[in-house]
């Protein structure tokens, strides 16, 4: 008993500290702006100023930004679960020469800097034509992440095989086996490489950064960023932008709670 | 006979399934890499004619680069703090957060959010949370007595509050231990107790030896993300003031993207890949001699 009160004592006190950020982001993007520089803080706005929302979206295109990002997001998520699922099939259920040392050369790719691969993709993309268009960022997608990829290996490996042998009996390929049978038994672990690569893509900033110039093709980090660069003191409206930009991956995070754990399960215990 | 024929069509069916990768592994990467490494012996600016000119930048870049030493100390500053930090305090949350008390499910989840958030707004919100006058951080210091501190504006706390603000999304990382310390049988527990084993040697002698896995995995995941830090210190600080907080990618970019000195940049970058390279085989290799695999 007296142990969980010690436990609530830590608890308690971290949660409020945890919770504290988005609260202010909260109070502030609702207060009019005379009450956004007072000390102390006053934490209930005087009027509630739900129109500084509104104003977000008269000052930049905001709803255009969030439509690029959705598309973005939406592509890059499709992507990653068609590469990076063939790839973990391919190594989680064929026997081949050399299949080991691929798989450590994959997994050695992640920690190959962005940096380093960055100029010389540049010039592959202008050379391309790709300049100031998503397929910079959205096309990579499409060729397995080493991440992901060794998080759907790991869990293709539990599946039991008994289900694919049964069907290669009744004559299917392993293209069929793979899409009729493997990808339905792998929803969990497809759903958990899902929702961290909507995180992912939501979020990314330096690709948008370097290859979108176009205003109106800017998704909602770059367009946030130059916004904040022009208007630095308006805090109401910085901090209601970002609540619309953080939304989306709240609202993703308490749907697919599970899923966002599992995901952390099979990439930290097993490891 | 048959049964090499079926092992063939086994394996260029293999081959079929990570064909993509492999794809994806010369154009995106292994091919930049190596124009990359070509680049970097250059003195290029992306439009004039390529000079090679052998070692020089790299000679420049360890002898004459202030900046440079600059930003590689305030990433590995950076980094280490950020890493021991997270590490203890994820840890330390994650044994609290193991107990069955009631409201868990809770905590858990207030615990975990941050650590979905991040990248631009993020960086604005806690921007204005730093703020020294009007920030919500210096206001709530002010209830136990600490003066204002001016945090991102101030030379040497823009890193610390850095620090801070990534360490809010500790929530992944207590995730991945509290699976771990799950995956430990009690029967070890309940043997120990049997013996009178204390609460501290519990700790010491059964958990950590059972996570060390797990713990080198974040670890090693997290040395190589935190190296390459962009987003926050661009948004909060543009690497200042004074350079407090010119992380590596800052430098990267400002080399590249403003100055235009591509074969420099190269250099940089390619440096910053053989630190990484380096320091995580020195951390794997830790590993193999730390590292309790037998009873996991």
């Amino acid at each position: 008993m007296q142990n969980h009160l010690l436990t609530y004592l830590v608890l308690v006190p971290g949660a409020l500290l945890f919770l504290y950020p988005l609260l202010w982001m909260l109070s502030t993007s609702l207060k009019p702006k005379h009450q956004i520089f007072t000390y102390p803080i006053e934490w209930i706005p005087d009027t509630w100023m739900w129109s500084n929302y509104g104003e977000v979206f008269n000052q930049v295109p905001f709803l255009t930004y969030t439509i690029n990002t959705a598309v973005i997001t939406v592509i890059g998520v499709v992507g990653t679960l068609f590469g990076s699922s063939l790839a973990a099939y391919g190594f989680a259920r064929f026997r081949f020469p050399g299949k080991d040392a691929l798989f450590v050369l994959m997994l050695s790719t992640m920690m190959v800097p962005i940096w380093v691969t960055l100029i010389p993709s540049f010039l592959m993309f202008r050379w391309f034509g790709w300049l100031n268009s998503y397929l910079p960022i959205l096309v990579p997608a499409f060729f397995a992440q080493p991440f992901y990829t060794f998080l759907l290996r790991q869990f293709f490996m539990t599946v039991p095989i008994d289900l694919e042998d049964a069907a290669r009996i009744d004559g299917a390929n392993r293209l069929q086996i793979f899409l009729n049978i493997m990808l339905p038994l792998s929803r969990p672990a497809l759903a958990t490489v899902a929702i961290f690569a909507f995180f992912f893509y939501w979020n990314e900033f330096l690709l948008p950064l370097i290859y979108i110039q176009d205003q109106s093709k800017f998704p909602i980090s770059v367009g946030i960023s130059a916004f904040v660069s022009e208007y630095r003191s308006d805090f109401a409206l910085m901090m209601a932008a970002s609540g619309m930009a953080l939304a989306p991956p709240m609202v993703v995070f308490f749907l697919a709670q599970r899923y966002f754990i599992q995901g952390f399960v099979l990439s930290g215990v097993k490891g | 006979m048959f049964n090499s024929d079926l092992l063939r069509r086994e394996a260029i069916q293999g081959y079929l399934f990570i064909l993509p990768w492999f794809i994806g592994f010369l154009v995106f990467t292994a091919g930049p890499l190596t124009a990359a490494l070509g680049f970097s012996f250059t003195d290029w600016n992306g439009v004039s004619a390529l000079e090679w000119i052998g070692f020089e930048n790299y000679i420049q870049l360890f002898t004459r680069d202030t900046r440079f030493w600059q930003s590689l100390k305030v990433t590995l500053i950076f980094t280490f703090f950020y890493l021991i930090l997270n590490l203890i305090i994820g840890f330390a949350l994650a044994l609290v957060m193991n107990q069955p008390v009631r409201g868990m499910r809770l905590f858990r989840t207030i615990y975990y959010l941050p650590a979905v958030l991040s990248g631009v707004a993020v960086a604005v919100l806690w921007s204005f949370l730093f703020h020294r006058e009007f920030g919500a951080l210096n206001w709530l210091l002010s209830f136990i007595g600490i003066k204002r501190i001016g945090w991102i504006v101030s030379e040497s706390w823009a890193l610390p509050s850095i620090i801070i603000m990534e360490l809010w999304r500790v929530g992944s990382t207590i995730i991945i231990f509290l699976a771990g310390l799950q995956g430990i049988p009690p029967e070890l527990y309940e043997a120990a107790e049997v013996d009178g084993a204390n609460r501290r040697w519990r700790l010491w002698s059964i958990t950590i030896p059972l996570m060390s896995p797990t713990i080198f995995f974040v670890l090693i995941v997290g040395f190589i993300n935190t190296m390459q830090v962009f987003t926050q210190a661009y948004i909060m600080t543009r690497g200042g003031p004074n350079y407090a907080t010119y992380f590596y990618s800052i430098n990267l970019y400002e080399t590249t993207f403003r100055e235009l000195r591509l074969g420099y940049s190269s250099a940089q970058a390619g440096v910053l890949f053989v630190i990484i390279f380096i320091i995580t085989l020195c951390i794997l290799w830790v590993s193999r001699y730390r590292v309790n695999y037998e009873l996991v």
